[in-house]
């Protein structure tokens, strides 16, 4: 009666971990497919059955991608605000989080709370005034001005005080009767112990800011000054559509974010849990 | 000893001021703008007459802007409780995983919601093509008609809402991970000694357990579908954006194809608002998780 019972448990088991299994493949067939389509000549992606691999393997879209169309450019564009973004964000984020950690001084408890809620502010709401701003600066159709709006990511500062937080403060008192200043402090004592978090957050500001849509798509109307996730979108083929052709480019696009996860899957996942107010 | 206060207080300020300043002047400022212009007939750039609160009276008698409102609605009723659903059964299934093997199903899973708005558009505007989409190959099998998704009125927020759970799913099963991992296994193993079935256990530890965690899900989903704009955008393009206005997208239209900045401002401030008070709500939830589990 029990080893029956058992049983049963261990074939619900089983099948529960089968249909698991099977549905993840189903939800990552569309990205195989994408590039699977993406390898085969033109005229193959245009069957009417389902070949899972191509007949006559091809790299001539992502040659045509990299050869014929801006991608380059775009790929430079993207590159220099995602880590222009990154740097600026987690830096002055650092900075802001040891103050409101670590320090004392007027107007903490204010700045810390208008932190907390400018958590809860849509910045899609602002776009007709960051559009504004970036014509009064003069900045239209340049990195400055893509960068500029989206240098706000509060959250990184709270994270990083709740870090700061967690030193022990014998580090600090140690430091603070060897004549260390502030300054020395952050970078040598808290900065090096929470090495961790801080990749993990450069890593999802990268990625966040590489996937970012809709201010890199109002803030430039010069097709060369487009980052890679507006212009794979902006710009077709002035003759008829290459299904290929697109998917080679949208694979391109998002290579670097995927291989950032495959590579840093552990931190990636870490960052996220936390930016979303859980405690890792 | 003053002196050294004084000293520590510049050294606060100094590490505060980068911040500080950018906030200035990329948050507060054009906050306090969106709300000012509301009131004027500005158009996107420049300014414009004081019109009080016609912009928002307006509003009422705008077809397009309750078609907006409407769709919005649509979209997050089609995708916020449904989505979360989704993410809580993969996160189930996920956690009885272990190892290399949990890794890779959850890496699966995850992969999508990595990926920018416009690849994810592009991989489901090809698994949906009307003549050569693999989706439209299953419909044939199953002998359902084919639908050009994209193009029909009927069918596209459901798609669009579809593409959205698939590509957003992967943070809410992660987030309902950690809510599982957080659970100890002592109890567990204590409903084990007592027989209980498996429905039981989820019913009256795992599903109790995880209300805050669900909670925390679904309002951050409820804040990000009333934020669509991306998808729709782009699935609209060379279709009819009327048809599928939402509100960023009004605000987008109005300001940008229009170049009537006043009577956008006044839609982004509605959202703002709306936004606000949802955040707000979530906010005392997160409270209130957090004294519970304490």
């Amino acid at each position: 009666m029990t080893a029956s019972r058992a049983q049963r448990w261990n074939l619900w088991a089983g099948m529960i971990t089968a249909v698991t299994i099977v549905f993840a493949v189903i939800w990552a067939f569309p990205l195989y497919w994408a590039v699977v389509s993406s390898l085969k000549p033109e005229d193959e992606v245009v069957r009417p059955y389902i070949e899972l691999w191509p007949e006559t393997l091809t790299f001539q879209h992502y040659i045509h991608a990299v050869t014929a169309t801006q991608i380059g450019t775009w790929y430079l564009n993207s590159i220099v605000v995602a880590v222009g973004v990154t740097v600026i964000c987690v830096f002055t984020s650092m900075l802001c989080g040891y103050a409101l950690s670590q320090m004392r001084f007027p107007g903490r408890t204010a700045l810390w709370w208008i932190i907390l809620a400018s958590f809860m502010v849509p910045t899609q709401a602002l776009i007709i005034n960051h559009f504004e701003l970036i014509a009064d600066l003069g900045l239209v159709n340049t990195w400055a001005g893509i960068i500029l709006p989206q240098l706000i990511h509060p959250v990184i500062i709270i994270v990083y005080k709740q870090f700061f937080d967690q030193v022990p403060r014998d580090f600090r008192e140690a430091a603070l009767m060897d004549n260390a200043s502030e300054f020395g402090i952050l970078f040598k004592v808290y900065l090096p112990m929470n090495w961790g978090v801080t990749t993990a957050l450069s890593i999802v500001c990268f990625i966040w800011t590489w996937n970012a849509f809709l201010w890199p798509f109002l803030s430039v109307t010069r097709t060369e000054m487009m980052t890679v996730t507006v212009g794979i979108t902006q710009v077709n083929d002035a003759f008829g559509v290459y299904y290929a052709r697109e998917l080679a480019a949208a694979v391109l696009a998002g290579l670097p974010v995927a291989l950032a996860y495959l590579f840093f899957q552990r931190r990636v996942t870490e960052a996220i849990t936390l930016s979303a107010g859980i405690k890792g | 000893m003053l002196q050294d206060r004084r000293k520590d207080l510049l050294i606060a300020l100094a590490l505060i001021a980068p911040f500080v300043a950018i906030y200035a002047l990329v948050f507060a400022y054009p906050t306090i703008q969106m709300f000012r212009i509301s009131f004027t007939d500005a158009p996107l750039i420049g300014t414009g007459k004081w019109v009080g609160i016609a912009n928002y009276t307006r509003l009422d008698n705008d077809p397009l802007f309750r078609r907006a409102v409407w769709n919005t609605l649509y979209f997050v009723a089609l995708t916020v409780i449904p989505g979360t659903l989704i993410a809580l059964l993969i996160a189930l299934g996920v956690s009885r995983l272990a190892g290399r093997l949990q890794a890779l199903v959850l890496a699966l899973f995850f992969l999508p919601y990595i990926l920018p708005v416009s690849v994810v558009y592009l991989i489901w505007d090809w698994t949906l093509n009307f003549q050569f989409g693999i989706a439209m190959h299953v419909l044939d099998w199953l002998g359902i008609p084919r639908v050009p998704v994209t193009k029909s009125r009927t069918w596209f927020m459901p798609a669009v809402a579809w593409v959205t759970i698939w590509w957003t799913a992967g943070f809410s099963i992660l987030l309902f991970l950690a809510g599982m991992r957080a659970i100890p296994a002592e109890i567990y193993e204590a409903a084990e000694l007592d027989n209980a079935s498996r429905w039981t256990t989820f019913r009256r530890i795992t599903w109790p357990l995880l209300r805050p965690v669900t909670a925390l899900v679904l309002t951050i989903q409820l804040i990000l579908q009333f934020k669509i704009f991306d998808q729709v955008y782009l699935f609209s393009i060379g279709g009819r954006p009327n048809d599928n206005m939402v509100l960023v997208y009004y605000i987008f239209n109005k300001a940008f194809q229009q170049n009537q900045g006043g009577r956008a401002a006044a839609v982004a401030v509605t959202l703002f608002v709306i936004i606000v008070v949802i955040a707000v709500l979530q906010f005392q939830l997160l409270r209130l998780a957090g004294r519970q589990r304490q």
